[in-house]
């Protein structure tokens, strides 16, 4: 796979669907989109990496190990879920912040919530990026 | 002579003394209820276990329950007083005493409880504490395949009893064995309440054809056999029927069923005993014989009956646990157990002879013991019946006939006579070995002489086990009757088989034993049936497992549908657009691609070609999340099987084939899930959930995108459960793909 137009559109392609996936993920809440589909965007976008430049090139742009990515995703969801004993709440209730509301905005929502959809969009990156990671470089 | 073990510890260390205490304790407990038993209360302690399941622990001290708490923990405290010197040295006496005191509490357990669920858990830890008991020697194959044995057999058995169990709580609607008022004999559920119930407790007090195993127990240690064969393990069996005989009993099946095993396994065991020549194998034999007199006469069932069986159970647990005992100080002292070397021992070990002799007197069935009073009326229960039920009084008279010879086998030919040579020069054993058999012995002798003591345990449990007043006396000799005249013959015919009993045995010794051999037949069948199953249905090749995997699925649900259908409906296809029809064609063309291509390429891009059609039809019906996420899985996925496949060899030869069974199984799934999803159709939706979730979406979670509310805030729990399997999926196949890399040149 070393077609020069793929690998001049991925570069383009890549920063892209990176943006697009978070995009995904942050608007997930309101419109169709969030964690899940957000990290199998963002799956996608390093998966064209990899398949223009190869393996190599797409673990050193991703910086971090999948497996890494997919654990600390599970760590942040786990987190996040537990934050809610904090106020007395039961696990996995939604805690919320809104920066700067007034009384007709409503301002910049916060929550743990958004801090859960993050580690599912983590895990889920993580782990499709390493299984086709391990899956090309075994064949 | 103090009892000490290598180490120097009195009595097996604190372990050993733990052990004796506990019983001890218990049985002092037990003991101070005995008068207000005798007095006719009945004592119920009551404590809820799982009450959703109506499941309590509760206590019911009756006459039958005392009598059997009080052997317990009696002869428990004299056997771990025994075993602290008997084992004490042993590199796992601590384990074994924490093996006997489990066991001694399942047996408690199992005759105190009330409940029924209860009294089959504390059932199946005595099956267990047995299996690691007779296990003990763990190191030899024999104690290994025996405990197996008796696990597996008591064990089945015990599966049984559960189900019987069920039954019971369905047609009373109670598991407390209080709860159950009346007999069940006319209930509908009659019939399988009383097979289970039996099977559960023929194989736990080894009934014919299910006696094999417990011979075989013989490879537990000798305080262990005394134990097992004495007061509990056993006699859990009968028990139970003792327990269920106001419920399940007076019926024609219950007595034929009990007296027709009962009475062939009293004669077979007895035949049998007089055939071995290992003398701990002949009392092994004799327990079973015991065993069946007590079935038997517990399936007679009359007060007359009930009360001799009672009477003889006490009997029996007393000079068995002794002989038991006392033959574990002979091979302790003289080193064998064999019938025909053993002489003479008299001399060199004068207590453990007069223990014998004593015990064996009782077993004998001779005045003034308490084992007359046992045998006598046994005698007169049997002949208390019609004519036509001569035959009971027969086992009876052949059984005892046997047992008199054959406690002239254990208990005075190795103590008389000229001595023999033995492997160890024979010695007296310490007196903690001494005590139990002693005292036990002894009982047997002060219960004939006083029965009137006895009658306090006796009476009582025969007013439990018949579940009605009755007229119980217990006394040596009143006049000569016929029960009296058919001791003196069952004397004479005993000391005839006593005299003639060499030649009897090698007579006998040219019988081959069935049970054993097909037992092990029975086992290896079982694992060359496992061999073949593993070796049909583990193939080693994908396709086979994914041809069965849906098979099974196709059986399944099809038999769960062909129950529970209700009438189908075809869907109103009136609406149905041009988009619709494109789509539906669109999927059909791909799987007709998938299905006919000789490409596996071509296969994997028609397979995705189905995938994206069905995130088509979540499109069009408003469920643009899951067509998201359905389309990028699909892309994802041809992508990844693509990339596997480039490299894998191409299939022409095989593709070519027509597969009948693969297009069988593929229309048979078609059809299976067009039926349910019509079904599903069919069904009513309940629209309070969604209704819910759209109302509380915004005020609750502030999302306006209920599905990912639902997935983040409503069941983020779900969620979180849903990433780990991800994760871990994702690093298993890591794992896998890795693992799998042969090492590069």
């Amino acid at each position: 796979m070393t077609s020069l137009i793929v690998r001049a559109a991925t570069r383009v392609l890549v920063g892209l669907l990176l943006m697009f996936s978070i995009f995904m993920l942050l608007r997930g809440h309101n419109e169709p989109g969030g964690g899940f589909i957000g990290g199998l965007i963002g799956a996608t976008g390093f998966i064209l990496y990899a398949i223009a430049h190869g393996c190599r090139a797409a673990r050193e742009a991703l910086r971090i190990d999948p497996q890494t990515i997919a654990m600390a995703g599970l760590g942040v969801a786990l987190i996040s879920g537990l934050a809610g004993i904090i106020p007395g709440d039961a696990p996995f209730t939604g805690l919320w912040l809104f920066l700067g509301a007034t009384e007709d905005e409503k301002g910049l929502p916060l929550s743990t919530i958004l801090v859960f959809d993050i580690g599912v969009y983590l895990v889920v990156l993580g782990a499709v990026l390493t299984l086709v990671f391990a899956l090309e470089e075994e064949v | 002579m103090a009892a000490t073990d290598t180490n120097g510890r009195t009595l097996g260390g604190p372990a050993g003394i733990i052990s004796i205490l506990v019983p001890l304790a218990l049985f002092a407990w037990f003991a101070q209820h005995i008068p207000a038993v005798a007095a006719g209360q009945v004592l119920v302690w009551r404590l809820d276990w799982v009450p959703s399941l109506g499941v309590g622990l509760g206590i019911l001290l009756d006459g039958l329950s005392l009598s059997f708490a009080l052997l317990i923990s009696g002869i428990g405290a004299l056997v771990t007083l025994y075993a602290s010197s008997y084992l004490g040295g042993h590199p796992h006496y601590t384990r074994f005493v924490c093996y006997l005191l489990a066991f001694m509490g399942g047996m408690l357990g199992l005759v105190l409880s009330d409940n029924l669920l209860a009294l089959f858990v504390f059932w199946e830890v005595t099956t267990i504490s047995s299996y690691l008991l007779i296990g003990f020697d763990a190191d030899q194959a024999k104690a290994r395949r025996n405990a197996l044995q008796a696990l597996l057999v008591t064990g089945t058995g015990g599966l049984a009893f559960l189900a019987g169990i069920l039954l019971i709580g369905t047609a009373t609607g109670s598991f407390d064995i209080s709860a159950i008022e009346g007999s069940l004999a006319d209930h509908p559920l009659y019939l399988p309440i009383f097979l289970l119930v039996v099977a559960g407790a023929f194989t736990k007090s080894a009934q014919v054809p299910f006696h094999f195993w417990l011979p075989n127990a013989m490879a537990a240690p000798t305080p262990v056999s005394a134990y097992l064969h004495s007061a509990t393990m056993v006699k859990g069996g009968v028990y139970l029927l003792a327990r269920m005989n106001p419920s399940l009993g007076g019926t024609d099946i219950w007595f034929w069923t009990l007296t027709i095993f009962g009475g062939v396994t009293a004669v077979f065991a007895s035949v049998v005993a007089i055939r071995q020549t290992d003398i701990k194998q002949v009392l092994a034999y004799t327990t079973l014989m015991a065993l069946g007199t007590l079935v038997m006469f517990i399936g007679v069932g009359t007060p007359y009956a009930i009360e001799a069986a009672m009477a003889f159970l006490l009997v029996h647990s007393f000079y068995k646990a002794a002989l038991f005992l006392m033959i574990g100080v002979v091979d302790h002292g003289a080193g064998t157990r064999d019938a025909t070397v053993l002489r003479g021992l008299g001399r060199a070990m004068p207590i453990t002879m007069l223990a014998a002799m004593l015990a064996a007197l009782s077993m004998a069935g001779l005045p003034p013991f308490f084992g007359f009073i046992g045998k006598e009326f046994l005698y007169k229960a049997a002949l208390n019946l019609d004519a036509g039920m001569l035959w009971v009084t027969g086992c009876a008279f052949a059984a005892s006939a046997l047992m008199f010879a054959a406690a002239g086998i254990v208990a005075w030919r190795p103590f008389v006579g000229q001595k023999a040579d033995t492997p160890i020069a024979a010695h007296e054993g310490p007196w903690s070995m001494l005590a139990g058999p002693v005292l036990l012995a002894a009982l047997g002798l002060f219960f004939g002489l006083s029965p009137d003591h006895a009658e306090a345990l006796v009476a009582p449990a025969t007013v439990a086990v018949t579940g009605a007043p009755a007229q119980v006396d217990l006394y040596l000799f009143k006049e000569v009757n016929a029960a009296f005249l058919l001791s003196l013959a069952t004397f004479g015919a005993g000391l005839v088989l006593y005299w003639i009993h060499p030649r009897l045995r090698d007579g006998l010794a040219r019988v081959p034993a069935r049970f054993d051999p097909g037992w092990d037949r029975l086992m290896d069948a079982v694992a060359a049936g496992s061999h073949g199953l593993t070796a049909t249905i583990q193939t080693g090749r994908l396709r086979r497992y994914v041809f069965v995997t849906f098979a099974t699925l196709v059986l399944a649900t099809a038999a769960a549908a062909w129950r529970g259908l209700p009438a189908l409906e075809m869907p109103n296809l009136d609406n149905l657009r041009v988009k619709h029809w494109s789509v539906l064609i669109f999927i059909m063309t791909g799987a007709l691609v998938v299905a006919f291509t000789n490409s596996r390429m071509t296969a994997v891009a028609a397979l995705g070609v189905v995938g994206i059609g069905v995130a088509l039809i979540f499109i069009i019906f408003g469920a643009p999340d899951v067509a998201i996420t359905q389309l990028l899985v699909e892309v994802l996925q041809v992508v990844l099987v693509a990339v596997a496949m480039l490299k894998l060899p191409h299939l022409n030869w095989e593709r070519a084939r027509f597969r009948p069974w693969d297009l069988l199984l593929a229309i048979a799934l078609g059809a299976l899930t067009t039926v349910i999803l019509l079904a599903v159709l069919d069904a009513p939706l309940n629209p309070r959930l969604t209704e819910y979730f759209e109302a509380a979406s915004v005020p609750l979670a502030y999302g306006r995108n209920i599905v990912n509310v639902i997935l983040v805030d409503f069941r983020a729990l779900d969620t979180f459960g849903e990433i780990a399997v991800v994760a871990v999926a994702a690093l298993g196949a890591f794992a896998l793909l890795r693992g799998t890399r042969r090492p590069s040149p």
